[in-house]
C-alpha cells in the first residue's frame, strides 16, 4: 500500500503537481479527498519525485495544504461482467441509474492495447441500416467505423438512433447489443437516445455512459475509452455483435485541448494538441473484427462540425482514420429532406467488400457509381442554371438536372422512421436512372442494364 | 554496457540517469517490462529516450539497459510474405505468442530459425570475393530467389569453405571466409542499422518506367523505376486505393508496403487480398513478392518514426541482390506527426505548423535513398528502388509543410482531387495540376515500345484537356451555345478522354490493370474520333449527329475488353472511320469549305 500524501505544491486549471516519496507510474489513478469529497486523476508525467495529475473533476475547492493524494497503483480500469447490460454510468464508470453496483468478473485497463493487425478480420458483412443513402450508396458493414459529420441544429441525433434501431445483418439472429458514450451532451439529448432505445426495447441491451454537458470537461477524456473497453469486453469476451455511439467527439477534443493548453504544449492547428491524430485513434480503431472471434464492433461517432467546416481539426483528422464519413449538408434539411444526407462527400471505404451477389445485389455496385456520376452531373447543370437560367441548358445537361431534383426527393429523402430494404433501395435508384438515356450509364455494364434498365418494379 | 536508472516518464519519453558509456541511437530494453527504446538525446549521464511501445505503468527507478547497439533489422530468407510492426517484430509470430491484442515488452525471433532453406552456393573453395558478391542463392518465394551477399563489413576475402547445395536453417554457418583480421564464418543473415544506407558502387539515372497499369499514371505521368513519387491528397480521395493499386500492378520485382500510422484494416485488406490475387507478369500470387510494415495509428507513436527506416533498410537489402523494388510509404504525413510528437516532448524550438526544424532534411534524406544503382560486388548487377509517398494534409491543404517539404525532393507529383473522388472518379489524379518530370528521361522508352508517335498522342491528349478547362469557365459564365461546333467538339473529346481514358475501375477485372499496350491504343482511339469527327465538321457535319453514332458506345466500352483482344482496337478505329463517312454520305450536303 503507498503512502498518502498532502505535499501538492501547484495547482493549475485542472493539473496539480504533487511531490511524492516513492516511485510513481506514469497513467497510474489517483484517489484525491479534499474537504471530505472524493475525486480521480491520473498520472500525466513523472519526473524524479514530482508527478504531475490531471484531475477529472477539475481543481476548484481543493487546498495546497490539505487535500490527499493517495496512488492506487494501477490506470483506471472499468470492471466488467455481463450485467453490463441495461446498466447507465457516469463517465467514469460509476452507476448512476440508482440500481446497486454490478458484480464484476475482472478489472479491464480502460486504454486497452492495440489489436495486432495480423489478427483483424476484414469487415465484409453487410449491415442493413433501412436508410438508401447508407446502404445504397455508402454501405456499412460490421466491424466498421463510419462518422457522422454534422453540424448545431442537424438531425445527427435523429438518424443515429434511427441507425441503432433499425440496423441489422440479413437473415441474422445473432447476440447484439449497443454501448453508448455521451460526451458534453445535454440533458436532453441524452434522454432522446435512452427513450429511442426503450421504444426499440434496446435498452436492456445496452450500456450508457453519460457524461453530459455540466458533467466535468476532464472526464470526458476517459467516457470514450470506458465505452470502447465495455465494448470490446462484450464484443471479444461475450461474442456479441456491437454497436457503439460516441457523441459528441468535438467535446472530447475540446477536453484534450484544455489539458495540452494547461500544460504549455506547443500546439497545431487552432490550438488542438499535436497529438490529436494519435489520441483519437487509439480510440476510432478499437472497431473491427478479430480473426476467430464471433463478435464485433461497428462504431458511430458524431461530431458536429464547427462552422459546418469539414477541414477542421476534428473532422479532418477523423476522416482520416475512419473508414469513411457520413456527412450531413445543411441546404438539403432546408429543403425538408430527412434524412440530410449529403451524398457527395460522404464515402464508406468498405462498401465494395460488403455488396454484390449474395451480399446485397449483383448489381449494386454499378447502379451506386452511376447514381454518383449522374447526380454530380446533375449539380454541375444546377450550378449553370444559378447564373444563367434553365434555358441555358443544352438538352442533355436538363436530363441530368432534372435527375438530380428527383434524386433528392425520392432517393436521398425517405422521412422519418421510415425503414427501407435494400430490394427497395436499389429498385428506386434503378427507377431514377431510367430517367436517363441509355448511352449515358457508362458505369453500369451491359447485363446489368439488360435485366433493371426502365423494367417497371413492382 | 550502461546501466541505469528511469527518473522521468512523459508519454513516450522517458529520460535515465546513470547511463554514461551509452552512445547515441543505442537501443535500450526500458523497465521491469522490457520495453524497447532508442536514445536520442544525452546530456551528461543523463539519456533521453524514446521508447517503442506504450510507457503507461512505468516510473521512476526502474532499470534502463543499453544493449550497445543501434536500431537494426535482421536481413535474411523469410522477409517475403512476412507482416512486420515498425521495429520489426513479426506481428504474426507475437499473435500466435501473445493473442489479438499487442502486449507490450513482448519479442519474437525476426526470421525463422528452425525453417531450412534449400541453398544453392555458387563460389568454389579458394576463389577471391569482395563485399557484395553473390556466395549462393536461396528459393525464398515462388518468385523471388534470395542472394546471399557476402556482408558489406568484408571488404575482400577468399573462401575457405562453403557447404555443398543442401538444406540449412540461417542460424548455421554456411561459408568460411578467410580476411585481412582473419576468418570469418558466414551465416544466410546480416544485421544492419536502419538509420545508415545501405552501400553500393555508384547511382545510375532512371530511364525506364515503373509500369503500373494505371492509365493516368503510366500515360501521363509516369514513375521511373529508381525514382520518386508524391500523392497528396484529403482524406477519402482514394490515397491508399492508389497506393494499394500500385502495390498490386507495378512490374517491380519486390513490394514493400509500409503502413505508417494509417488503418488497421487497411493492412488486414492486402494481407488477406495479396496471397489470392495474381501478379500478371509472374502469374504467381502477389504476396510472394511483398513485405509488410504495419505500424497502425493506434500502435505507439515512435515506431511509427521508426517504420519507414525499417522498411526502407529492407528495400535496399533486396536492391542490393539487383531488384527492382518499389516502396510505398502510406502515409508520410503520420511519420512527420511523430517526429512532431517527439520534438515536442523534448521540448525543442518548433518550426512551421509545430514540425520540427530539421522535416525537411529527414524527409529528403528518406527519399534520397530510392534511385537505381549499380550493385556491390563483381558482375555489375543493377538495382532500384521507387518510392511512393502517401501524404495526408490537413484539409487536403496543399501549403502543408509536409506537402511543401516533400515536393522539394520528388519528382513525380500525383495530385489527387477530392471534387473527383466526389464524381467518383477514380484514381481521382488531377490531370491539370501533376506533373512527373521524368517525361524527358522516358519518352525514349515510350517510342522504342509503343512507337514514335505516343509521346505525341500524349500531349496532345493533355492539350485538349487543359483546353476543356479554359473553355468550361466560358460556359460557366455565357453558355454553351456560345461555343463553335469545334469547340463544343474539344468538350465532347475532353469529356471521352476523362470517362472512357482515365477513369479507371480498380474492382473490375479486365479494367483494374491497363497494359502500356493497350493504354495507348485506348488513347488512339479516342484521338483518332476525335480527328475524323474535326474533319467530319469541316465538311458540314452536324455536331448533334455525330454524338449520337453509335461507335461512341464502343469507345467507352473499349476499357472493358480483355488484354488478349488488342486486335480488336483495331476494327475500332475502322469503325470509326466507316461510321463518320456514313454519316456524311447519308447526310449529302457536302457544304464547300470555307477558307
Amino acid at each position: 500500500m503507498k503512502k498518502q500524501y498532502k505535499s501538492a505544491t501547484d495547482i493549475q486549471g485542472p493539473l496539480v503537481l504533487v511531490e511524492v516519496k516513492e516511485p510513481i507510474k506514469y497513467q497510474e489513478l489517483v484517489e484525491i479527498e479534499s474537504n471530505g469529497v472524493m475525486q480521480h486523476g491520473n498520472v500525466l508525467e513523472v519526473d524524479g519525485n514530482k508527478v504531475l495529475i490531471q484531475l477529472f473533476e477539475g481543481s476548484s475547492g481543493i487546498n495546497l495544504g490539505d487535500a490527499k493524494f493517495h496512488f492506487v497503483g494501477h490506470g483506471l480500469q472499468l470492471g466488467v461482467s455481463p450485467n453490463l447490460l441495461g446498466r447507465i454510468f457516469n463517465g467514469q464508470g460509476a452507476p448512476i441509474d440508482g440500481a446497486p453496483p454490478i458484480v464484476t468478473d475482472s478489472y479491464l485497463d480502460i486504454n486497452g492495447n492495440p489489436i495486432n493487425p495480423y489478427a483483424r478480420d476484414y469487415p465484409s458483412e453487410f449491415i442493413q441500416t433501412g436508410i438508401s443513402t447508407i446502404d445504397g450508396l455508402n454501405t456499412l458493414v460490421r466491424g466498421q467505423k463510419l462518422p457522422i459529420f454534422s453540424g448545431s441544429g442537424l438531425p445527427h441525433n435523429e438518424l443515429a438512433a434511427q441507425i441503432a434501431k433499425q440496423s441489422k445483418v440479413l437473415g441474422d439472429e445473432e447476440k447484439f447489443a449497443v454501448v453508448f458514450g455521451a460526451m458534453g451532451i445535454t440533458f436532453e439529448e441524452s434522454q432522446f437516445f435512452i427513450d429511442s432505445f426503450q421504444d426499440s426495447g434496446a435498452l436492456e441491451r445496452s450500456v450508457l455512459f453519460l457524461n453530459l454537458a455540466n458533467d466535468p470537461a476532464i472526464e470526458r477524456i476517459a467516457t470514450p475509452r470506458m465505452t470502447l473497453t465495455a465494448a470490446e469486453y462484450l464484443a471479444f469476451e461475450m461474442d456479441m455483435h456491437v454497436l457503439v455511439i460516441l457523441t459528441d467527439m468535438t467535446n472530447y477534443c475540446e477536453a484534450l485541448r484544455e489539458i495540452s493548453s494547461a500544460r504549455k504544449e506547443v500546439p497545431g492547428r487552432r490550438g488542438y494538441p499535436g497529438y490529436l491524430y494519435t489520441d483519437l485513434s487509439s480510440l476510432y480503431e478499437r472497431a473491427g473484427r478479430i480473426k476467430n472471434k464471433n463478435g464485433s464492433i461497428t462504431m458511430f461517432p458524431i461530431l458536429t462540425m464547427p462552422e459546418d467546416d469539414k477541414t477542421h481539426p476534428i473532422p479532418d483528422l477523423t476522416g482520416y482514420i475512419t473508414e469513411g464519413q457520413i456527412i450531413l449538408s445543411r441546404s438539403l434539411h432546408k429543403k425538408g429532406i430527412y434524412p440530410p444526407v449529403d451524398v457527395q462527400p460522404s464515402l464508406s471505404r468498405l462498401r465494395d467488400k460488403g455488396i454484390g451477389e449474395g451480399k446485397t445485389r449483383e448489381d449494386h455496385a454499378d447502379l451506386a457509381n452511376q447514381l454518383f456520376a449522374a447526380y454530380a452531373r446533375g449539380l454541375e447543370a444546377r450550378e449553370l442554371t444559378v447564373i444563367l437560367g434553365e434555358e441555358a441548358l443544352s438538352e442533355e445537361d436538363h436530363l441530368f438536372f432534372d435527375f438530380a431534383e428527383q434524386f433528392e426527393h425520392k432517393f436521398i429523402h425517405q422521412g422519418k422512421g421510415s425503414n427501407r430494404s435494400i430490394e427497395e433501395t436499389l429498385n428506386i435508384g434503378w427507377k431514377l436512372i431510367s430517367m436517363l438515356p441509355k448511352p449515358f450509364l457508362k458505369r453500369i455494364s451491359d447485363k446489368y442494364i439488360e435485366k433493371y434498365y426502365r423494367q417497371s418494379n413492382k | 554496457m550502461a546501466e541505469g536508472k528511469i527518473v522521468k516518464v512523459s508519454g513516450p519519453l522517458v529520460v535515465a540517469e546513470q547511463m554514461s558509456g551509452a552512445r547515441m541511437n543505442d537501443v535500450v530494453r526500458v523497465g521491469e517490462k522490457n520495453l524497447i527504446g532508442e536514445i536520442i538525446e544525452l546530456h551528461g549521464s543523463l539519456a533521453y529516450i524514446q521508447v517503442y511501445e506504450e510507457t503507461a505503468g512505468i516510473g521512476p527507478a526502474e532499470p534502463v539497459v543499453s544493449l550497445n547497439q543501434p536500431l537494426s533489422v535482421i536481413l535474411g530468407p523469410g522477409l517475403i510474405g512476412s507482416i512486420y510492426d515498425g521495429i520489426q517484430r513479426p506481428l504474426n509470430t507475437l499473435r500466435d505468442k501473445f493473442g489479438d491484442f499487442i502486449t507490450r515488452g513482448a519479442t519474437a525471433p525476426r526470421l525463422d530459425h528452425n525453417k531450412k532453406w534449400r541453398f544453392i552456393p555458387k563460389v568454389k573453395n579458394g576463389q577471391n570475393i569482395s563485399a557484395g558478391d553473390i556466395l549462393a542463392e536461396v528459393p525464398e518465394s515462388e518468385v523471388i530467389t534470395h542472394k546471399i551477399l557476402l556482408p558489406p563489413h568484408i571488404k575482400n576475402g577468399k573462401v575457405i569453405s562453403v557447404k555443398p547445395e543442401g538444406e540449412y536453417t540461417i542460424m548455421e554457418t554456411i561459408a568460411e571466409v578467410e580476411t585481412a583480421n582473419g576468418n570469418s564464418g558466414i551465416t544466410m543473415v546480416q544485421e544492419w542499422p536502419v538509420r545508415m544506407p545501405r552501400h553500393f558502387k555508384n547511382r545510375l539515372s532512371p530511364d525506364k518506367p515503373l509500369i503500373t497499369g494505371q492509365r493516368v499514371i503510366d500515360t501521363f505521368f509516369p514513375l521511373a523505376k529508381g525514382g520518386t513519387a508524391c500523392v497528396p491528397g484529403p482524406f477519402g480521395s482514394g490515397k491508399t486505393v492508389v497506393q494499394h493499386q500500385i502495390a498490386k500492378w507495378a512490374d517491380a520485382d519486390v513490394i514493400v508496403y509500409i503502413g505508417c500510422g494509417e488503418r488497421g484494416n487497411e493492412m488486414t485488406d492486402v494481407l488477406q487480398e495479396f496471397p489470392k490475387l495474381i501478379d500478371p507478369h509472374t502469374g504467381k500470387p502477389l504476396m510472394e513478392r511483398t513485405i509488410l510494415i504495419a505500424n497502425t495509428s493506434n500502435m505507439p507513436v515512435a515506431a511509427r518514426e521508426a517504420s519507414i527506416y525499417t522498411g526502407i533498410t529492407i528495400a535496399e537489402y533486396y536492391r542490393d541482390m539487383g531488384y527492382d523494388v518499389a516502396v510505398m510509404a502510406d502515409s508520410t504525413s503520420r511519420w512527420a506527426e511523430a517526429l512532431r510528437e517527439m520534438g515536442g516532448r523534448l521540448e525543442e524550438m518548433p518550426g512551421e505548423e509545430g514540425y520540427p526544424a530539421y522535416l525537411g532534411s529527414r524527409l529528403a534524406e528518406f527519399y534520397e535513398r530510392a534511385g537505381k544503382v549499380t550493385c556491390l560486388g563483381s558482375g555489375n548487377r543493377e538495382g532500384s528502388i521507387s518510392i511512393i509517398g502517401a501524404v495526408s494534409p490537413p484539409g487536403g491543404d496543399l501549403s502543408d509543410p509536409v506537402v511543401q517539404a516533400t515536393l522539394r525532393v520528388v519528382k513525380v507529383f500525383w495530385s489527387l482531387d477530392d471534387r473527383l473522388a466526389y464524381e467518383r472518379h477514380f484514381p481521382a489524379i488531377n490531370w491539370l495540376t501533376s506533373y512527373s518530370l521524368y517525361d524527358t528521361a522516358l519518352s525514349k522508352y515510350l517510342e522504342d515500345e509503343i512507337g514514335r508517335k505516343a509521346v505525341n498522342e500524349k500531349n496532345l491528349a493533355i492539350k485538349l484537356l487543359e483546353e476543356e478547362d479554359e473553355l468550361k469557365e466560358i460556359v460557366r459564365l455565357v453558355g454553351l451555345e456560345s461555343l463553335s461546333a469545334n469547340q463544343q467538339l474539344i468538350l465532347r473529346t475532353a469529356r471521352s478522354l476523362r470517362e472512357d481514358f482515365l477513369h479507371q475501375n480498380a474492382f473490375h477485372k479486365d479494367d483494374s490493370y491497363t497494359s502500356l499496350k493497350k493504354q495507348f491504343s485506348l488513347l488512339k482511339i479516342i484521338l483518332h474520333f476525335h480527328k475524323e469527327a474535326k474533319e467530319a465538321l469541316k465538311k458540314g457535319a452536324d455536331l448533334d449527329d455525330i454524338a449520337k453514332l453509335l461507335v461512341l458506345e464502343e469507345i467507352a466500352a473499349a476499357k472493358y475488353l480483355s488484354p488478349d483482344k488488342l486486335d480488336k482496337y483495331d476494327d475500332l478505329i475502322e469503325e470509326i472511320s466507316k461510321q463518320l463517312s456514313e454519316l456524311l454520305t447519308n447526310k449529302g450536303t457536302e457544304i464547300p469549305e470555307k477558307e
